[in-house]
């Protein structure tokens, strides 16, 4: 069935086809919309789950952390300063292992205070041990949702799972989704069998006083848990494709063959980086794409072009771009460019534009100082 | 109920990591004789943390959830909803935290889960101070009291939580001490067998904190309650009455001095005569408002 609607709604959608017993959330701009229509769905019956209508972000992933450890399946979503709020909870449900499923809708932190699309909310989580997937498109929302709580629940992974997604670009702005029918989705994704439990007839003290020791060897093992992530969300993004026709993988190719310069980005950017390719090799440009799907495991082993030009829609400041700094690790040629914070808008032009600077061996802040 | 007749069951089991004479598991102990086997703890950093030992033992024969400091009622109510979304309506899920992640800390968290009715039990034990840091002053240390925070003494009384948890009109509220564990056990038996928020707040002076032999927990306890330092009341459904010697003060029975209390302590040991007097005129006006409100209508 094709549904038309907004990023929000389809992620709304999504969360209730994959059945949360708990949903915990608290309302913030652009986020809003997800928890109005979850809200909807419990009151009317049409979900079947225990809906909390916490007083902050803290305690939504608080509430999701103590539902998780009784072996359900929970959900939230929230954004920018709502995610901050979270961030202890989120190095919590991290190490606790519990796949906690959540959609962060990127929007700009304050002050001023800043409502537009910018990814410094979710890329400032990325060590809480939480996958990170990044979508370009509302069917991409769909279908990261439906995909994430496969990932993050397999015997193999257990960690939470977080889909971002751009405020406004994305999230207030309608678009046809492929959503496949209740029986797909339960074929697909089975339930949620927990790894630990609270139970009264196994009574267990979980999070007690760690020796360092033990406590090395627990943060290890959820390091292990999320390079194994790379597999599964491998594995899980064929079988999907197999499915449902739209395979996924950490990362989406384009034209990157021959490529003399990849441009590298995620989230909308990515979107708007593909025409930009079109448009490059119309006029005889070998340009190419690799948008990144995963930011936590970070794909490294797909990074592996000559030179690559990457886009940030968001900044490490004294450092720079944060994905840029992250590949600049590996050693390639790579041309830095910051874009588009707090909403300013980059269309294909603008990126056909850095595209152009980039070959003359500039980088920088686009277009405030590129040199 | 005599202490005799306290259920055989033990859930704090032996090499806990309690200082000697502390207070808190004498609590706990109590607390779980009378709620029994299907309940689930929630614990916040406290003192009780710790009390647990060392990962991967335990001391505590109930499934127990440690949380963040801010965060135990919120995850409480998670576990209730989790519980409850799986027809377990016999588990009780129980938040045990100290006064720092109730009165201060944790108190945003705490008023939301009462005001959205998670069917839970709250127990706020107040060693009056933050201990497992090492004695820093909190939002239910007493005027006066010296600690690693207050070093001259707090100037400030402390706010009284039960009574902003009252606000929340919930359906069961309650104030203990371990000094009478009859009247702990059988609030906290009273509060397992409703449903909804309730609340338990229970004073458990704290000798390394309190500066007092490890010896005299108990009778800190006591004398707190006889000087009318301490409280012992319960409200069902808002409705407050008075309980055990504190019901007898309200009658009219003479409080017995503070000075009692306070020079039994060595984190009063600095206070003068224009503290003493302070903390007295303090008291007095609350036992004249307790009278006004609770007492008998002439």
């Amino acid at each position: 069935m094709i549904v038309i609607d907004t990023a929000n709604h389809i992620a709304a959608l999504a969360a209730k086809m994959a059945k949360p017993a708990v949903i915990a959330a608290y309302p913030i701009t652009p986020q809003t919309t997800i928890v109005e229509r979850l809200a909807q769905y419990v009151e009317k019956g049409e979900l079947k789950a225990e809906f909390i209508r916490v007083e902050s972000e803290h305690s939504a992933m608080a509430a999701c952390i103590g539902a998780a450890a009784t072996g359900v399946r929970t959900f939230t979503a929230t954004s920018s300063h709502g995610l901050l709020l979270m961030h202890e909870m989120l190095h919590w449900a991290g190490l606790a292992r519990l796949p906690i499923v959540m959609v962060n809708v990127n929007r700009a932190l304050g002050p001023g205070w800043n409502i537009w699309s910018d990814l410094n909310d979710s890329l400032a989580q990325r060590d809480t041990g939480w996958m990170q997937f990044y979508a370009s498109s509302n069917q991409e929302v769909f279908d990261n949702i439906i995909q994430a709580y496969k990932i993050a629940e397999n015997s193999d992974v257990m960690l939470p799972a977080m889909i971002a997604y751009d405020g406004f670009i994305l999230s207030h702005t309608s678009m046809p989704v492929e959503v496949p029918s209740q029986q797909e989705i339960d074929a697909f994704l089975p339930p949620f069998k927990p790894s630990w439990t609270l139970d009264i007839e196994n009574p267990i003290t979980h999070g007690n006083i760690v020796p360092p020791e033990p406590y090395m060897e627990i943060r290890y093992s959820m390091h292990q848990a999320m390079e194994n992530a790379k597999k599964i969300i491998e594995e899980v993004g064929e079988e999907f494709g197999r499915k449902f026709g739209r395979e996924y993988g950490l990362v989406e190719e384009y034209r990157c063959e021959d490529a003399d310069y990849v441009i590298v980005t995620m989230a909308a950017l990515a979107a708007e980086a593909r025409v930009a390719v079109d448009e490059l090799r119309s006029k005889g440009e070998k340009a190419g794409l690799l948008k990144l799907r995963t930011f936590r495991p970070f794909p490294h082993e797909y990074l592996k072009y000559d030179k690559m030009i990457v886009i940030d829609r968001d900044i490490s400041p004294g450092l720079g771009g944060i994905v840029y700094n992250e590949i600049k690790a590996g050693g390639k040629e790579v041309y830095g460019f910051i874009a588009g914070l707090g909403g300013v808008d980059v269309s294909y032009k603008d990126i056909e534009r850095i595209y152009e600077l980039a070959k003359e061996g500039k980088e920088g802040w686009y277009p405030t100082e590129v040199k | 109920m005599a202490i005799k007749d306290l259920p055989l069951e033990e859930y704090i089991l032996k090499g806990h990591a309690a200082c000697p004479g502390c207070p808190a598991t004498i609590a706990l102990r109590t607390a779980l004789k009378a709620l029994g086997k299907n309940t689930m703890l929630i614990v916040p950093a406290s003192c009780s943390a710790v009390i647990q030992a060392l990962y991967p033992k335990t001391a505590f024969n109930v499934p127990t959830l440690n949380i963040a400091f801010e965060a135990a009622a919120a995850a409480a109510s998670g576990v209730a909803a989790g519980l409850k979304a799986q027809g377990k309506d016999d588990i009780l899920p129980v938040v045990w935290a100290g006064d720092g992640g109730s009165y201060d800390i944790g108190l945003q968290a705490l008023s939301g889960a009462l005001e959205r009715g998670t069917d839970f039990i709250y127990v706020c034990y107040n060693n009056q101070m933050y201990s497992n840091t090492g004695i820093q002053r909190s939002g239910a240390t007493p005027y006066g009291a010296w600690t690693t925070t207050t070093w001259t003494g707090k100037k400030e009384h402390q706010k009284e939580l039960a009574e902003i948890v009252l606000a929340h009109h919930i359906p069961y509220v309650a104030t203990a001490t371990i000094a009478y564990p009859e009247d702990l056990y059988n609030k906290m038996k009273k509060a397992k067998e409703m449903k909804g928020p309730r609340y338990i707040e229970i004073l458990t002076p704290c000798p390394p904190g309190w500066r007092f032999d490890m010896s005299k927990t108990v009778e800190m306890a006591e004398l707190a309650v006889k000087t009318g330092a301490w409280v012992l009341y319960e409200a069902i459904n808002g409705k407050i009455e008075f309980t055990g010697y504190s019901k007898r003060i309200l009658e009219g029975k003479e409080r017995e001095p503070i000075e009692n209390w306070l020079k039994m302590q060595g984190r009063f040991r600095h206070l003068t005569e224009e503290d003493i007097k302070e903390i007295k005129h303090r008291l007095d006006e609350k036992w004249e408002r307790y009278k006004q409100m609770y007492g008998k209508k002439e």
